[in-house]
């Protein structure tokens, strides 16, 4: 997903000369493709990330649509004020991207889990908050976030991941991305679960029932709308995701419950636990509870208990 | 009256402004406005590419105040200097106004939000940045405080500046010695100031901020295109000009009385 990032940044880059890569001395073999081709336009600014973020934010001042770039929590929670007071406070044009979202740097320990991201940034204001399933998501994302003035957070997976869709998609900010109709059940899926969502929905399918899968690259804005149609229409609205509380659940259930309607709803989500055991991406997340068995699981004990 | 007299009066009248907008307001932060007046009306009289009919003239000198508590006697400079009506003083703090109690971008000549500290020299390096890349005029003047050099990312920035050369980026600490709760020395030390700054390979300018025939001298001659970024290490007293506020730690949070209010323009040569 780190690949298309920087290929479709560079592709944006060649038309428009304001976009900027600030970098906080990670991104080592992939963000040269970038500082090669735009050196005026690269800087590392070194392991500081609340200076990278204030330069980022001085940048945007001067017209620049700036990219800041890092791992994890690292561009997120080591300058969150830097992010509220002098991007978002500012309405600046800065879009923070954090590769290896979620547990995809598993055996480098909880410091390098990004697993409270989402529902950090999405309690800025003016913060439009992305978290793509694949790498063409993750393009159209960055088109996105270019074509928009204003902050944005973008949640990467790490390297590898394979294109869940089958072609490119239509990215809308606050706009769902519909891949399985069905009518009993709605799973919602943003990042990387969307794997997880399809393949737990086949199964549901074989056990027949009626399965539809979106995916919500989109965090903030929300697709309130798509929300609520699950929301009249089906059983059981589930979401999954690679996050804690405060993530994708904690935000469709806020629709969910002003809007009044009695459609259940279950969240797939990490455990609030923190894990000091090592252990791959798959291996870490199922410890806390998210996996294809237990997207199935939730499901079936709701409606065949 | 020498042009040095002339832009020490300017600085009085700021005084005087940022009393009665701190009386009025029940507001605090006065003796951090106080010390800072003489570098204000050298800056913004003196020293600064600024247009108050064009705040946003592309090739202006930029000015962030990163000790943004000091905003009583920013807006008063700006008022004075003709960004803003000065009528709109009487509104500091007041609920609606613009003018908050700390640097409000939006209102005519602050160029960027603070409040929480350390955030101003970071932004400064990125806009100079872009300037010295995109070969464009224009200096970075950022005003920060003593204490909050306590904060990370200035010395974080510090270390940044004289990486790309930003020769263009002027920072200038208002050296009052008192912090929050106490002398910077006793509370955190961050002596030899001057010494750490030359380490960090800036150009170091040391001048009593509350001079302004120093001040004028160290900012009329400053290098240009040097390779280096300049730091004013400017030694201030905090409460600057009305005699029982100087170097009283209890400026930074009270308020004026009706009678000290009197009183301290009674000793600015100001009309109440």
């Amino acid at each position: 997903m780190r690949t298309a990032f920087i290929e479709e940044l560079c592709l944006l880059a060649e038309n428009d000369p304001s976009i900027w890569l600030v970098c906080g001395d990670l991104g080592f073999s992939v963000l040269e493709q970038f500082s090669d081709r735009f050196p005026d336009r690269y800087l590392n600014a070194g392991v500081a990330e609340q200076n990278m973020t204030g330069i980022a934010a001085g940048l945007a001042l001067e017209g620049k649509t700036v990219f800041t770039y890092s791992i994890a929590n690292f561009p997120v929670m080591r300058c969150l004020e830097q992010i509220r007071n002098d991007v978002c406070y500012h309405g600046l044009n800065v879009k923070i991207v954090s590769v290896g979202g979620g547990m995809a740097y598993g055996t480098h320990g909880y410091s390098h889990h990004g697993v409270e991201d989402l529902g950090v940034m999405r309690c800025l204001p003016n913060m439009k908050v992305v978290a793509p399933a694949d790498p063409f998501e993750a393009r159209a994302a960055v088109q996105a976030l270019v074509a928009d003035h204003g902050p944005g957070y973008l949640r990467l997976g790490k390297a590898g991941e394979k294109n869940v869709h089958s072609q490119p998609v239509q990215f809308e900010f606050g706009r769902a991305i519909p891949v399985v109709q069905g009518s009993q059940v709605m799973i919602f899926s943003t990042g990387g679960t969307l794997g997880i969502a399809l393949e737990a929905a086949r199964d549901l399918q074989a056990a027949g029932l009626s399965v539809a899968v979106s995916s919500m690259p989109s965090l903030a804005p929300l697709d309130r709308d798509a929300i609520l149609a699950a929301a009249h229409t089906a059983k059981l609205v589930v979401t999954v995701e690679e996050h804690g509380p405060g993530g994708l659940g904690s935000a469709v259930a806020e629709v969910m419950a002003e809007s009044g309607l009695g459609c259940l709803l279950r969240m797939v989500r990490l455990r609030h636990e923190i894990l000091k055991t090592a252990g791959s991406q798959e291996f870490l997340r199922a410890s806390l509870g998210v996996s294809r068995q237990h997207l199935v699981d939730t499901v079936l004990s709701v409606l065949r208990p | 009256m020498s042009e040095i007299e002339r832009l020490h009066s300017v600085a009085q009248c700021l005084r005087a402004r940022a009393v009665r907008m701190v009386h009025k307001a029940r507001a605090s932060h006065l003796g951090s406005c106080l010390s800072m007046a003489d570098i204000l009306a050298c800056l913004y009289w003196q020293v600064m590419k600024i247009d108050p009919a064009n705040p946003v003239l592309p090739d202006r000198d930029r000015f962030i105040l990163s000790k943004g508590h000091g905003a009583a006697i920013l807006y008063a400079a700006l008022a004075e200097r003709g960004f803003f009506p000065i009528e709109e003083l009487d509104t500091y703090c007041q609920s609606g106004a613009r003018l908050n109690g700390h640097a409000t971008s939006g209102v005519p000549g602050v160029e960027f939000s603070t409040g929480s500290l350390g955030h101003g020299l970071p932004v400064g390096c990125g806009i100079a940045l872009a300037r010295k890349r995109a070969g464009l005029p224009g200096r970075t003047f950022v005003l920060l405080s003593d204490g909050e050099l306590d904060e990370g990312s200035n010395w974080e920035a510090f270390l940044f500046a004289p990486q790309h050369h930003l020769d263009n980026l002027i920072a200038i600490i208002d050296y009052n010695k008192i912090q929050s709760f106490g002398r910077t020395k006793d509370v955190l030390d961050l002596d030899p100031l001057a010494d750490k700054l030359r380490a960090f390979r800036w150009d170091v300018r040391e001048v009593n901020g509350n001079d302004m025939q120093e001040l004028c001298q160290t900012f009329n001659n400053l290098p240009i295109g040097s390779g280096r970024p300049i730091v004013i290490l400017a030694h201030t007293i905090k409460g600057k000009g009305i005699s029982f506020m100087e170097d009283q730690l209890i400026w930074h949070y009270k308020s004026p009385s009706d009678e000290q209010l009197a009183a301290a323009l009674t000793e600015l040569g100001a009309s109440a």
